[in-house]
C-alpha cells in the first residue's frame, strides 16, 4: 500500500439485497461527503425483491475522480454467498471486514491483506427483538465499524439518521444503538482509524448528491412539461416516480386543488409513447421515460412522429441488452437503436448527458429541441448516470427562462393566412408552420403517416412525396446548428484523440490525467448530441489516431461515426466495456497504453513532473 | 368513389343550426371508399350529428388508427384538426390529446380489425381509463385494405368471399365494453340513420367514453350470400331493443311517449335521452341484466342494437368518472397554462437542493 491513502480509496460492500443495506450505505457516502469530501457510491443490485447478492461501491478521491477507479482497498463481506469472489477483489494491502459471528475460514485465504472480523450478527441478535430488526440492525451496525475504521464524524451520522427518520424520532436512537455497537467494537479490537482515512476537506461546497433521474425529472418540471405517460421499467421508473413527486409538491392549485400535470401510467410502451404524440399534437410538453425494451416497441410511433412531424421527448434510461438482458446493470447500448428507431428513411435527434447535472439541463434543451424542430428528441441517459449518486455542481435555473413552443400559430395569425399550408417549408430552414386544435377551423390539418404533399394533402405522387422527404433533410441540416456542441479538449496538442459519450466522461477525465502523469497526452471529444455538427468533423479530421470508448459490445459510437461523417474508418480504434458495471478509468489507462506505449511518444509539452501522489491506478496497473 | 368535386355554392335556403352553419360546414374531403361502403354513410350520419349539436367545427378532433374505416375521419368536418395514427393505437393518441385538452369533442372512428385485434389492449384500456370520447367502430368483419382476410370479429358460420368458413368465436365489442365498465356502450347499423344519428348526439354529449358499435357492411369482400355481416343479413337478423332520442337542454320533451315506455336520462349538461324500449324485456340501465339479454340474442344470431346501456341511476347519468376527474385535472385545458404556473422558479429549486447534501 503506497504512503498517503487519507481521502483516497475505495470501499465495497457486499451485502443481500432486501436486507436494508441500501441506508447504511447512504448513511456512509453522505457523511463522507457532507465532511466536505469528494464521494463518489455505486449501486450493483440484482433485477430482484431478496435475497439475491448486491455491492455497493463507495469512493473517496480527493482528487474529485467519480468513476470507478477499478480496484477496492476495504471489502465489507456480509454475504456468505460471494465470500470467495469479494475476498479475491480486494487490491494486495487491503482490508476485509466480515461479520465473525460466524467462522469463515475461506476469507482468511490471502497473506497480502488484513482481515477484520467483528460479530456483527452476534451483537445485534443480543441487543434488539425480532428477526427483521435484527437484520436491518446487522448493516446499521457495520457502518458503525467503518465510523471507526476511516475516523467519520459520529455527530454527522447522526444528523443524517436524525433527518431520515424525522417523523420516526425512535428509529434514530434505535439506529444509533446499532451504530455505536459496531463503532465500540471495532475502537476495541482493531487498529482505527486504518490509513485508509478520512479527513474534513473543503471540496464539496456547491455540490450536491444526486442520481440523474432525479435531475431529468426536476428537468422537465422545469421546463414546463405537464402530460407524463410511461409503463413502469428499470432503470428508468424512478425518473417518473421522481417527476410525479415534484409536481405533488408544487403543481398543485393551492386555492383549488387542481392538478397542473396529467400522470398516465400506460398498459405498455406502445401506448406511453402514443400518448405523448398525441398530448405533444395538441399543444403541452409531454414525455415519457423507458429503456431499451420499451425504446423496441416505441418504434413504429417513433417513425409516425419523425415523418408528421409532432414534437416528442423520449428519456431512454440504458441497460445491459439484448432482450431482457441484464435489466439492472448499465450499458450504451441503445445508440444505434434509437438514432435510426423505426422503419423507412427515419434519423431522430438524441442528446448525451454524462451526468446528473447534465440531465437537469439537458431535459430542457430536449423539449426546447423537440418544438423547435417538430420532432422525437431522445435523451440517452444509462443506468448508472440514471440510478446512482453523483456529486454535481448544484442545479442553476435562469427565471428569465421561456420554453421556445417553436413555429405554432396562433389564432390572429391563422386568421391573416389565406390557407394554412402544414408541410411548406417557408422560412427555408427546413422547419414548416404548425397548428394546435381548437384554434381557428382555418388553421385545420390532418397528421398522417401515410404519404402528403408540403400541402398537409394525403398523397401518392412521388415527386409531391419527394419534396417533403427532401425538405425533412434540410431540417436535419438545421438540427445540427441547434443540438449541444461536443465538448473539445485539444489542449495537449496531441494527434491521438478520444473520442466518447455519456458517462464514460468521468473515468475518462482521470484517465487522461494519469496518461498526461505517464507522459502520453491524449486530446479529448465528447459529443453531446446527434446529429453530430461541424466541431466533431474538425475534432475527427484533426487527429491520426482516434479512440472511441463506449460501454457497448458492437461499437456503436463508432459505427454512427462512420456513417455521419467522412472520418476514415481505420482512424478510428475501439475500447469497448461492456461487463454490465460503469467504466473504470484503469480500463481506459490500460487499453491506451497497450496501443501507444509511453516511449513512442514524444513527452507532453506542459507535464514537467509527475504528481506528488500518483493516483490509485497506477496501483491498479501494478497490480493487474 | 366519384371524381367530381362538390360545389362550394350554398343555398340561402338551406337550414342553419344554432352557429348559423349549414351542414356542408360539417362534411369534408371526398370519400375514397367504394360505392356503396357502409362507412359513407357512418360519416353522414357523424356530419348529422354534428350539425344538430352545432360543434364549432375546430372543437371537433377526429382521430383513427388505420383501416377503410380509419380513413373515414377525413370526410367530415374539415375545420377539425385530424390524426390519422397507426394501426390500432389511436386510443392512446386520444388519451393523450384529451390529456392535454379536455375541452373539446373526440370523435374515435376505428375498424373491427383495428379495434378487435391490432388495438385490442388500447381499447380496452380506453375504457377502462373512461377517456371522454365519442368512440365508433364501423364494424364489418373483413379487412378490406388487405383484400378479404376475416377479421376479429366474424361470426362462426359466416363465409369468406372465397368460400372459406369461418369456425373462430368473434370477439364482441358491445359484451367486451359492457364487462369492461364502459359508461356508454350502443350498437347501430349504418343503414338506419334513425337511430344512428341520435346516438351519435347522444355519445358526443356522454361524459366519459362513449362507444357505438355500427355495423356496416363491406360491400366490396363481405356482402355475398353466407356472410353474416352482409347488408341483407344485417337488415333481417338487427333487431332494434332501445331507442335513444337525444333532447337538448333547451328543447321541452314533447314526443309522445306510452305510459312506462320511455325514461328520460339526463347528462351532465342537461341534456337528456329519452330511452324508449322497443323490447319490453330489455332494461340499458341495468349492466348485467342488458349484457346477459344481448349475449342471449346474439346465441339466436340476433344483434340487439341501440343505445344498449348507459351508466344511470335512473334518471340522472351515473357516476363512473372519467378521466380528468380522476387525475383532479384543472378545467382549463394543460395546454393553455402558462409558463409560470408551472414553473416553481430558482429559488425554489434552491430549497430543493439544500435535501440534496
Amino acid at each position: 500500500m503506497t504512503t498517503n491513502r487519507i481521502n483516497d480509496f475505495t470501499i465495497k460492500i457486499a451485502t443481500v439485497n432486501g436486507t436494508g443495506s441500501a441506508s447504511a450505505n447512504t448513511l456512509l457516502m453522505k457523511s463522507i461527503f457532507r465532511s466536505g469530501i469528494p464521494v463518489m457510491g455505486k449501486n450493483y443490485f440484482p433485477s430482484n425483491i431478496q435475497g439475491l447478492p448486491t455491492w455497493y461501491e463507495i469512493r473517496v478521491s480527493r482528487d474529485g475522480h467519480v468513476a470507478r477507479s477499478g480496484a477496492v482497498d476495504l471489502m465489507v463481506a456480509m454475504n456468505a454467498e460471494t465470500y470467495s469472489r469479494d475476498v479475491k477483489e480486494v487490491a494486495p494491502g487491503g482490508y476485509l471486514v466480515y461479520d465473525s459471528t460466524w467462522p469463515r475460514p475461506a476469507l482468511l485465504g490471502r497473506s497480502d491483506i488484513t482481515v477484520l472480523g467483528a460479530p456483527l450478527a452476534k451483537m445485534c441478535n443480543e441487543r434488539f427483538n425480532g428477526v427483521r430488526t435484527r437484520i436491518l440492525m446487522k448493516n446499521i451496525c457495520y457502518a458503525g465499524a467503518l465510523a471507526a475504521l476511516l475516523d467519520l464524524d459520529i455527530e454527522r451520522i447522526r444528523e443524517l439518521l436524525a433527518e431520515t427518520y424525522a417523523k420516526k424520532p425512535q428509529l434514530v436512537e434505535s439506529n444509533m444503538k446499532a451504530i455505536g455497537l459496531g463503532y465500540d467494537y471495532a475502537r476495541q479490537h482493531f487498529p482505527c482509524p486504518l490509513p485508509l482515512k478520512v479527513e474534513r476537506m473543503d471540496r464539496t461546497a456547491g455540490h450536491i448528491m444526486i442520481d440523474g433521474n432525479t435531475a431529468a425529472a426536476l428537468g422537465c418540471v422545469f421546463a414546463g412539461a405537464t402530460v407524463a405517460a410511461w409503463y413502469p421499467i428499470t432503470p428508468s421508473t424512478s425518473l417518473m416516480d421522481a417527476f410525479k413527486g415534484f409536481c405533488d409538491r408544487s403543481r398543485i392549485d393551492p386555492q383549488t386543488g387542481a392538478k397542473r400535470f396529467a400522470f398516465i401510467q400506460a398498459e405498455d410502451e406502445l401506448a406511453a409513447i402514443g400518448m405523448v404524440i398525441g398530448a405533444s399534437w395538441n399543444g403541452c410538453r409531454a414525455f415519457t421515460a423507458t429503456s431499451g425494451p420499451g425504446i423496441s416497441l416505441m418504434n413504429e410511433f417513433l417513425g409516425l412522429a419523425y415523418y408528421a412531424e409532432i414534437p416528442a421527448v423520449v428519456f431512454d434510461v440504458q441497460r445491459v441488452g439484448p432482450s431482457t438482458g441484464m435489466p439492472t446493470r448499465t450499458q450504451q447500448c441503445d445508440l444505434m437503436e434509437c438514432a435510426y428507431a423505426s422503419h423507412g428513411d427515419t434519423r431522430h435527434v438524441c442528446l448525451y448527458p454524462a451526468n446528473p447535472e447534465e440531465c437537469f439541463y439537458m431535459a430542457t434543451q430536449a423539449f426546447d429541441l423537440a418544438e423547435r424542430l417538430q420532432t422525437p428528441v431522445m435523451v440517452l441517459s444509462d443506468l448508472d448516470i440514471g440510478m446512482n449518486d453523483w456529486m454535481c455542481r448544484e442545479l442553476k435555473w435562469d427565471d428569465a427562462y421561456r420554453p421556445d413552443r417553436g413555429k405554432v400559430l396562433n389564432k390572429e395569425q391563422i386568421e391573416k393566412l389565406e390557407k394554412f399550408q402544414r408541410y411548406l417549408d417557408k422560412d427555408g430552414d427546413g422547419i414548416p408552420y404548425r397548428t394546435l386544435p381548437g384554434v381557428h377551423p382555418k388553421g385545420a390539418w390532418f397528421a398522417r403517416g401515410s404519404g402528403h404533399s408540403q400541402y398537409g394533402t394525403y398523397t401518392e405522387d412521388s415527386t409531391e412525396y419527394q419534396i417533403v422527404l427532401d425538405r425533412l433533410v434540410r431540417k436535419w441540416d438545421t438540427a445540427k446548428k441547434l443540438v449541444p456542441r461536443a465538448v473539445i479538449d485539444a489542449t495537449a496538442g496531441s494527434d491521438i484523440g478520444i473520442v466518447s459519450l455519456g458517462s464514460c466522461d468521468s473515468a475518462i477525465q482521470e484517465a487522461l490525467a494519469i496518461l498526461k502523469a505517464r507522459g502520453v497526452a491524449v486530446s479529448y471529444m465528447r459529443v453531446r448530441a446527434f446529429p453530430f455538427g461541424e466541431d466533431v468533423e474538425r475534432f475527427l479530421a484533426a487527429h491520426r489516431l482516434l479512440f472511441v470508448v463506449e460501454q457497448n459490445r458492437d461499437a456503436q459510437l463508432r459505427s454512427l461515426l462512420t456513417l455521419e461523417t467522412p472520418i476514415e474508418k481505420s482512424k478510428l480504434r475501439s475500447l469497448l466495456h461492456y461487463s454490465g458495471l460503469p467504466i473504470s478509468s484503469s480500463f481506459i489507462v490500460d487499453a491506451v497504453l497497450a496501443e501507444v506505449p509511453p516511449s513512442s511518444l514524444r513527452p507532453a509539452a506542459t507535464e514537467a513532473s509527475a504528481p506528488e501522489n500518483p493516483p490509485p491506478q497506477q496501483r491498479d496497473a501494478a497490480r493487474a | 368513389m366519384t371524381f367530381i368535386a362538390k360545389p362550394k355554392v350554398v343555398h340561402p335556403s338551406l337550414p342553419r343550426n344554432a352557429l348559423g352553419l349549414v351542414r356542408r360546414d360539417y362534411e369534408g374531403a371526398l370519400s375514397t371508399l367504394c360505392a356503396g361502403c357502409g362507412h359513407d354513410s357512418v360519416t353522414a350520419a357523424i356530419v348529422e350529428a354534428c350539425w344538430r349539436q352545432s360543434l364549432e367545427p375546430q372543437n371537433v378532433v377526429k382521430l383513427s388508427g388505420i383501416g377503410c374505416s380509419s380513413k373515414t375521419t377525413a370526410y367530415f368536418v374539415s375545420g377539425g384538426h385530424g390524426f390519422n395514427s397507426v394501426h390500432g393505437r389511436m386510443p392512446s393518441i386520444a388519451t393523450g390529446a384529451n390529456a392535454a385538452n379536455r375541452q373539446l369533442s373526440y370523435i374515435g372512428v376505428s375498424g373491427d380489425g383495428d379495434t378487435l385485434s391490432i388495438g385490442l389492449g388500447q381499447f380496452c384500456h380506453a375504457i377502462r381509463r373512461n377517456i371522454d370520447m365519442l368512440y365508433i367502430i364501423e364494424n364489418n368483419g373483413v379487412y378490406g385494405l388487405t383484400k378479404g382476410q376475416f377479421s376479429a370479429s366474424a361470426d362462426v358460420g359466416t363465409k369468406a368471399k372465397k368460400g372459406e368458413t369461418n369456425f373462430q368465436p368473434p370477439i364482441d365489442p358491445v359484451l367486451l365494453a359492457m364487462t369492461l365498465g364502459a359508461s356508454f356502450v350502443a350498437r347501430s347499423f349504418s343503414g338506419d340513420k334513425e337511430q344512428l344519428v341520435p346516438l351519435i348526439e347522444a355519445g358526443l354529449r356522454h361524459r366519459g367514453f362513449a362507444l357505438i358499435d355500427v355495423l356496416s357492411p363491406c360491400v366490396t369482400f363481405n356482402d355475398h350470400e353466407g356472410s353474416t355481416k352482409s347488408y341483407a343479413y344485417t337488415r333481417e337478423h338487427y333487431e332494434p331493443a332501445v331507442q335513444a332520442d337525444f333532447v337538448p337542454p333547451e328543447r321541452e320533451i314533447t314526443a309522445e311517449y306510452g305510459a312506462g315506455e320511455a325514461l328520460a336520462v339526463t347528462m351532465h349538461d342537461g341534456s337528456r335521452i329519452v330511452l324508449r324500449k322497443l323490447d319490453a324485456a330489455y332494461d340499458p340501465t341495468d349492466r348485467s341484466a342488458a349484457q346477459a339479454r344481448v349475449q342471449e340474442r346474439l346465441r339466436s344470431g340476433e344483434f340487439l342494437t341501440g343505445l344498449l346501456y348507459v351508466d344511470s341511476d335512473g334518471k340522472v347519468e351515473g357516476g363512473r368518472r372519467e378521466f380528468h376527474q380522476v387525475n383532479g385535472t384543472p378545467e382549463e385545458p394543460l395546454n393553455s397554462l402558462p409558463y409560470e404556473a408551472l414553473s416553481p422558479g430558482s429559488k425554489d429549486l434552491a430549497k430543493l437542493l439544500a435535501g440534496y447534501r
